[in-house]
This record gives C-alpha cells, sequence and structure tokens, in this order.
C-alpha cells in the first residue's frame, strides 16, 4: 500500500518538474501590458519576430493598465508596456520604472449600433458626441477597469464638461472588464462604446456596430514602455528587459510594428523619436 | 508455523461479572469455568446477554465488575481464540481474499497463504467458490466464510454467536457438521443459540442465560434431563421465559 | 491561435497550438489532483478512524471548504506567490507550478471529505471483524484505503472534474500566457472576449468531451466495484 502511495506522490512531482520553467526559463521576460494591446493580436506578430532575433521569449501577462503598472509594483514583471502617460508617469515618480520611452499610438474610435439612437455619426467634435449621447441618457458601456482605455474615456468626459460620477444614469454601465468584453456587451444591447481601434479591427462578433466617430485629436492613444525598477524589485531581468525595450524603439523595431496590418489595414504608428510622445 | 499451545487461554473464567453499558446492566454476577473438552453451549432467550458474554469472552469488552482470567491470566492476547459474529461482516474482496486476510493478520506467512486458505475453504466447504467476490455468496455460504476466517487464526478456543439463526436447515446442518469436525479434531468451541434443538444435538456443555444472569449450567443430559431450576424447567419444556 | 471560421477545423484537425492547450490543460489538473489525493487520503482517513477534541468540528469546516471559491484561492495564492509576497523568493507566479498549486488547494478539501465519509461508513461496517481478527490501528488504515478504493476513485475523478472545468483561480495566478499558462478553461475565457466566438465553442467541445469522459470513468470504476468487490 505504501508503495502505491509514493508512487503516485513520485508521479506528482515528476509532473511538476516537466513543467518547471527551469526548461525554458533560461531567456525570457515577463512584459506587463494591456488587454487592448493583446486582442489586437499585436504580439502574436511580433514578440516571434524579437524572439528569432535575440531568442528571447517574452512572457506576456495582459491586464488593465491600472492592474499591469500593480504588476510592475510588485515585482511580477519585468518590462511594463501600456498606454496611459499621466498613470505612466505616476510609475516613474513612484520610482517603480527606470525610464519611459514613448512606442506608438493608436486611436480610439467611438463605436455604436448602426441605428444610432443620439445621432451622433460623422460628428468630428467627440466631446459634442458625449455630450450628446448623454443628453438622450443613450446607453453606453464603459470598460471601468482603471485600463488605457478606460482613463481615455473619463478623460473625454471631462473635456465635454460632464462629472460622470455624478452625472451618470442607468444608461451609463461599467463592466469592468477588457475592450473585447465591452464590445460583445455593446453589441448585445445596442449601446455605445469607445474601443481602441487595434481591437475594434481585431473583433470577430461585430454584428450591428460600426465606427460613429473618429479623427478628433483627443482620441490619440499613446503606448509608452518602461523597465520595471530593479533597484527595487532585483529579480528582475534588466538587461533582457532592456533588450527588449531597445528593439521596440530601433528602427527595426518601429518598422516590424508598422509592418503589423489586419486586413491591410495598419493598426499601430510608430513614434519612438517624438519626444513629447 | 505456530503450534497450537495447548489452550493456553482455558481455563477461561468469569468471576461474579458484570458488565453496564451506560444505564443499562447486561449482565450480572456472572460465574462460569470454560474448560477443554465438549462444546459449551450458550441459551437463552433473545436479549438474555448471550452474545455480550461471547464477545467479554473474546475479550473485546471488558468487565464493569468482577474479573475475566485466561488461564489464569488476565490479559491474554487473542492470538489463539477467534469469534464469528450472528451477521458476519464480508470483506470486499473474494471468498478466498478474505480468508488470506484473516491468515495474514495471523502472521502467516505470505508464500503460504494461497494454499492454506484453499485447505480452510475446502473445510467450510467452500471449494471452487475462490474467486467470488464474498458478498455475494449467499447467508450460509457466508457464514461458512466467516467460520473459515476464524479458523485462519488456528484458534485454540472458538466463540460462535447464533451462527445458524438466520439459515435455512440445510445450511444449518452444514455448519452443524463442521462444528462437530472442529471440536473433534479438539478445538475448544463455545456456541450460544436460542435453539432447544441445536444445543441438545451439540451441547456437552449447557449454561443457561435470563436477563443477564447465569440461572443454570450443567452437562446437557443433566441440563435436559433433570433440570434444577424453576426458569431452566420451563425453557427446557418450551415455554416463554419473559 | 488567430483563427476565424476555420477554428473549428483547427479543432478537429489537431492543430498544435490547440494540442499544447490541451495537453497543459492535462497536466495542471492532472497533477493537482495526484498532490490532493497524496495530502488528503490520509487527512480524510486520519479523521475518519482517531477520536480527538474538536473532531465534528474538524468534519463541518473539511465539507465547508468543498465549497472554497476559486477567485478567493487564486487571490490568495496570487498575492503568497507574487514577488512582493512571502513566498516571492520562490519565483513561482505566472507559471504551471503556481496554476497546479491554486488547484491542489481547491481539489484537496474535496478528496479528504470525501475520503473521511467513505472511510468512516466503511470502518462502521468493518469495526468488529478487524478486532476480531486482532488488526493494529496501521493495517487497519490500509484495509480501509484498499477496501474502499473504488469509492476514493470516484472521489479523485470528482476532483480532478472540479479542476478541469476551473478557471477563475487558473487564470488569475497563470496569468493566461499564451504558450505557457493558458489552459482550455483559460483560452475559453480569452477567446470568448476577444468575440472570436468559433475558436472559444471548439475548445469548449474539447473540454466537454474530457468531461464526459471523466464521468464516465467514474461511473466505470463504480461499476468495477460492484463487480469485483459485490
Amino acid at each position: 500500500m505504501f508503495d502505491r502511495r509514493s508512487l503516485i506522490a513520485a508521479l506528482a512531482l515528476g509532473a511538476i518538474v516537466i513543467t518547471s520553467p527551469g526548461h525554458a526559463q533560461d531567456k525570457s521576460i515577463v512584459v506587463a501590458s494591456t488587454t487592448s494591446t493583446q486582442d489586437s493580436g499585436l504580439f502574436e506578430y511580433l514578440l516571434p519576430l524579437f524572439k528569432k532575433k535575440t531568442g528571447i521569449t517574452v512572457k506576456v501577462v495582459a491586464q488593465g493598465t491600472g492592474q499591469a503598472l500593480d504588476t510592475g509594483r510588485r515585482g511580477d514583471a519585468d518590462v511594463v508596456w501600456v498606454h496611459a502617460k499621466s498613470a505612466e508617469l505616476k510609475f516613474l515618480a513612484e520610482g517603480q520604472g527606470v525610464k519611459r520611452y514613448p512606442v506608438m499610438y493608436n486611436d480610439f474610435v467611438l463605436i455604436g449600433p448602426k441605428t444610432d439612437p443620439a445621432g451622433i455619426k460623422g460628428m468630428k467634435d467627440v466631446a459634442k458626441a458625449f455630450q450628446t449621447i448623454k443628453a438622450k441618457q443613450a446607453s453606453f458601456i464603459s470598460r471601468g477597469d482603471r485600463s488605457g482605455t478606460n482613463i481615455a474615456e473619463l478623460k473625454l468626459w471631462k473635456d465635454a464638461g460632464i462629472d460622470i460620477d455624478k452625472d451618470k444614469g442607468p444608461w451609463y454601465k461599467a463592466i469592468g472588464q477588457g475592450m473585447g468584453a465591452a464590445l460583445n456587451t455593446a453589441g448585445a444591447s445596442n449601446a455605445y462604446v469607445l474601443s481602441d481601434r487595434g481591437t475594434w479591427i481585431h473583433f470577430k462578433n461585430k454584428g450591428d456596430l460600426q465606427i460613429l466617430v473618429e479623427g478628433d485629436k483627443r482620441m490619440f492613444n499613446q503606448y509608452g514602455v518602461m523597465l520595471v525598477n530593479p533597484a527595487k524589485h532585483p529579480n528582475v531581468k534588466k538587461d533582457l528587459g532592456q533588450e527588449f525595450i531597445d528593439y521596440l524603439i530601433s528602427p527595426e523595431g518601429q518598422k516590424d510594428i508598422a509592418n503589423y496590418k489586419i486586413n491591410g489595414e495598419q493598426l499601430f504608428y510608430p513614434n519612438a523619436n517624438d519626444p513629447s510622445a | 508455523m505456530k503450534m497450537r499451545a495447548l489452550a493456553t487461554d482455558l481455563p477461561l473464567m468469569f468471576v461474579d461479572v458484570a458488565i453496564v453499558a451506560g444505564e443499562v446492566t447486561i449482565l450480572e454476577g456472572i460465574s462460569l469455568t470454560i474448560v477443554p473438552g465438549a462444546p459449551t453451549v450458550l441459551i437463552g432467550p433473545n436479549g438474555s446477554g448471550k452474545t455480550t458474554l461471547l464477545r467479554a469472552a473474546m475479550g473485546l469488552i471488558p468487565a464493569t465488575r468482577g474479573g475475566i482470567t485466561w488461564g489464569g491470566r488476565q490479559f491474554s492476547p487473542p492470538d489463539h481464540r477467534a469469534i464469528l459474529f450472528q451477521r458476519p461482516v464480508m470483506l470486499r474482496r473474494s471468498a478466498a481474499g478474505n480468508v488470506r486476510y484473516a491468515l495474514a493478520m495471523a502472521g502467516v506467512p505470505r508464500e503460504e497463504r494461497a494454499q492454506r486458505a484453499a485447505d480452510l475453504l475446502a473445510d467450510v466447504g467452500l471449494q471452487g467458490l475462490e474467486r467470488r467476490p464474498a458478498r455475494r455468496l449467499s447467508g450460509g455460504e457466508q457464514q461458512r466464510l466467516a467460520l473459515a476466517r476464524a479458523l485462519a487464526r488456528h484458534p485454540a478456543l472458538l466463540f460462535l454467536d447464533e451462527p445458524t439463526a438466520s439459515l435455512d436447515p440445510a445450511a444449518t446442518k452444514a455448519i452443524e457438521d463442521i462444528v462437530r469436525a472442529i471440536s473433534a479434531r479438539g478445538v475448544k468451541v463455545v456456541m450460544s443459540t436460542h435453539d432447544l434443538g441445536q444445543a441438545k444435538r451439540i451441547g456437552g456443555d449447557v449454561v443457561l442465560l435470563h436477563r443477564g444472569r447465569l440461572i443454570e449450567s450443567g452437562p446437557a443430559f443433566e441440563f435436559f434431563g433433570n433440570p434444577r431450576t424453576e426458569d431452566a424447567r420451563k425453557f427446557v419444556a418450551g415455554e416463554l421465559l419473559v | 491561435m488567430t483563427g476565424d471560421g476555420s477554428a473549428l477545423h483547427m479543432v478537429l484537425t489537431g492543430d498544435p497550438a490547440l494540442v499544447a492547450i490541451v495537453k497543459l490543460s492535462l497536466i495542471v489538473s492532472i497533477s493537482a489532483v495526484l498532490l490532493a489525493a497524496v495530502i488528503g487520503v490520509p487527512v480524510g482517513a486520519f479523521i475518519a478512524l482517531t477520536p480527538f477534541p474538536g473532531r465534528e468540528g474538524a468534519i463541518v469546516a473539511l465539507n465547508a471548504m468543498m465549497g472554497l471559491p476559486p477567485v478567493v484561492v487564486g487571490l490568495a495564492v496570487f498575492l503568497t506567490l507574487s514577488r512582493s509576497g512571502p513566498l516571492g523568493s520562490w519565483g513561482l507566479l505566472f507559471t504551471p507550478q503556481a496554476m497546479i498549486i491554486a488547484q491542489t488547494i481547491l481539489v484537496a478539501p474535496i478528496i479528504a471529505a470525501l475520503t473521511r465519509q467513505t472511510i468512516e461508513d466503511l470502518w462502521v461496517e468493518y469495526r468488529e471483524e478487524l478486532a476480531a481478527m486482532n488488526v493494529g490501528p496501521a493495517r487497519r488504515v490500509a484495509t480501509l484505503v484498499w477496501d474502499a478504493r473504488f469509492s476514493l476513485v470516484t472521489a479523485f475523478l470528482a476532483g480532478w472534474g472540479r479542476a478541469a472545468a476551473e478557471v477563475g483561480a487558473i487564470i488569475i495566478v497563470g496569468g493566461n500566457i499564451e504558450g505557457f499558462t493558458r489552459t482550455m478553461t483559460t483560452a475559453i475565457a480569452l477567446e470568448t472576449s476577444k468575440g472570436d466566438l468559433p475558436l472559444a465553442i471548439g475548445l469548449g467541445m474539447v473540454l466537454i468531451s474530457i468531461v464526459i469522459l471523466i464521468n464516465a470513468l467514474a461511473w466505470g470504476a463504480r461499476r468495477a466495484g460492484e463487480r469485483y468487490a459485490g
């Protein structure tokens, strides 16, 4: 009987050893990034190129921007790559990051049902569109998850002169989930939602939804990348992490980013050489 | 192989034994001596304490008052005695598996167990049923298998608690034949029954219990031919003792 | 794992990325069950057979732990294994090991509680006979566990079913990293939120097949138990 028990224990330990990261761990880093970036499909395209060039495996943990930065704060990632400049600067100010490098931008688009109950289609001023949505009490889905997209959405309400926390009603639904989930919910409830263009193009369940407002320069979405501070978290793989960052801002990396297309459409616009980004 | 140490548990003596469980007195004032020889039969109505007395004699229940001694000793490991309960429980194994288990617990070396199990099953008339799951044997077969398990302990002293109570006459005869054969081999058998006929067929000595007290005991021919006490006379005459 | 309508096709033809996901799901869930058994069977047997003060409370607690919410377990393991947590130096967060640990915590109470119930019931049945055969405490445990083996296998399969279907704990501690900690359940969650429903459905079909298989095995174990042990 005890032979049987030890055999099972040995099998279990064996399973743990086999799945141990020690096997593939040699050259890898953990990057905390956002679900929108993952949902756009960029990683599946870009990371194999990076691995081929350097042999480094990049493991992406995709969360909301707020969560991704917190992962960096806890030292559970080597690099953070998000799209909310104010939150990134705060991260730097806390001493959690080494340096912020702008990488690329895409834009947000205001998505809504074909029927457009608020009548905002084609508006050039996104703040006016938001005001109209609130005035008509049209259904609006917010991600409500401290993501970069969420932060951008909240800023647009502010630009429209609306204190959304005070003035929201049952028409405003915060779901606390990622971009894909928000689009699914908007499609299912004929509602408006702010999305990044990358996720929208990649999204497979569009149904009756379409882009209603785009192009306003306030809908510009900037991505930044930072190395988690090894002074605060000694386990950070700073050399491999910096190699990843260097690739992203290098001419080659920037070209790779620009070459990522879906249905012939470019998703991200590299701007690492823009110091104000 | 363990030599059967001839009757080291005998004489088995109860000296003014009482057994109390909570508020209920099950046995009171029991003084009794069990010696080697012909089977001792415990008789009495249901609830008279026969089962408890057998268990105490086996060493499974301590006396609340008074003393039980085995061969003069107050404590005796159960190496040379065995008990067969009224409703024996079969282990979830084959018939032979049950017997092999009993042999293993009795310290028989692994190499010998298969053969001894086969022999024991043959002794109780279950040859050919070695591989049958024990729980799927008939009532009579399970009783015989439990007997084989008890015999696997190579006991000098064997307790049987109403072994044929739920069996048909054919199965009853089979068990009685085996008991007589065992007794003839020198094993001391102590058996309880509420069947007068069985007591007459088996008994060397008879012990009558009623309401936890020992009413009368003695050789069978004396007990049945010339009962001394009122209760014994009534019982032998087939009357209900209440 | 980008797919379109051909996602279903991927499922049916054994696409290597899909195979990797299924393989990881099986490794994580089966490892968790084995570890949970190594922990749960002795604990369950001990509680079943040993009188100790507070035993009744221990049984209630064990049964209650069968209902541990997976996300809560996931959160607790996450905070423990995070670099800034007490066991951070082990570097286990976002690895399959972390997923195995979380699922072991979820499954062990199930196995322990079912073992406790099974062994206790069997002990009540066997108690006198084992006493009559002079069986000592160590042999007693071995006998009960062996005779109860078919019921225990059913308990293991119940634990495996729980682990295979779970997503809340492993997505938190594993991070759903492509190629490393993405299992069937976490992949379904991801593909659904990306709107890639055909792929999610395909994965769902594979997962349901596995769950059906687990239940068929459990049924088979019960039947074998009846046949061989009666």
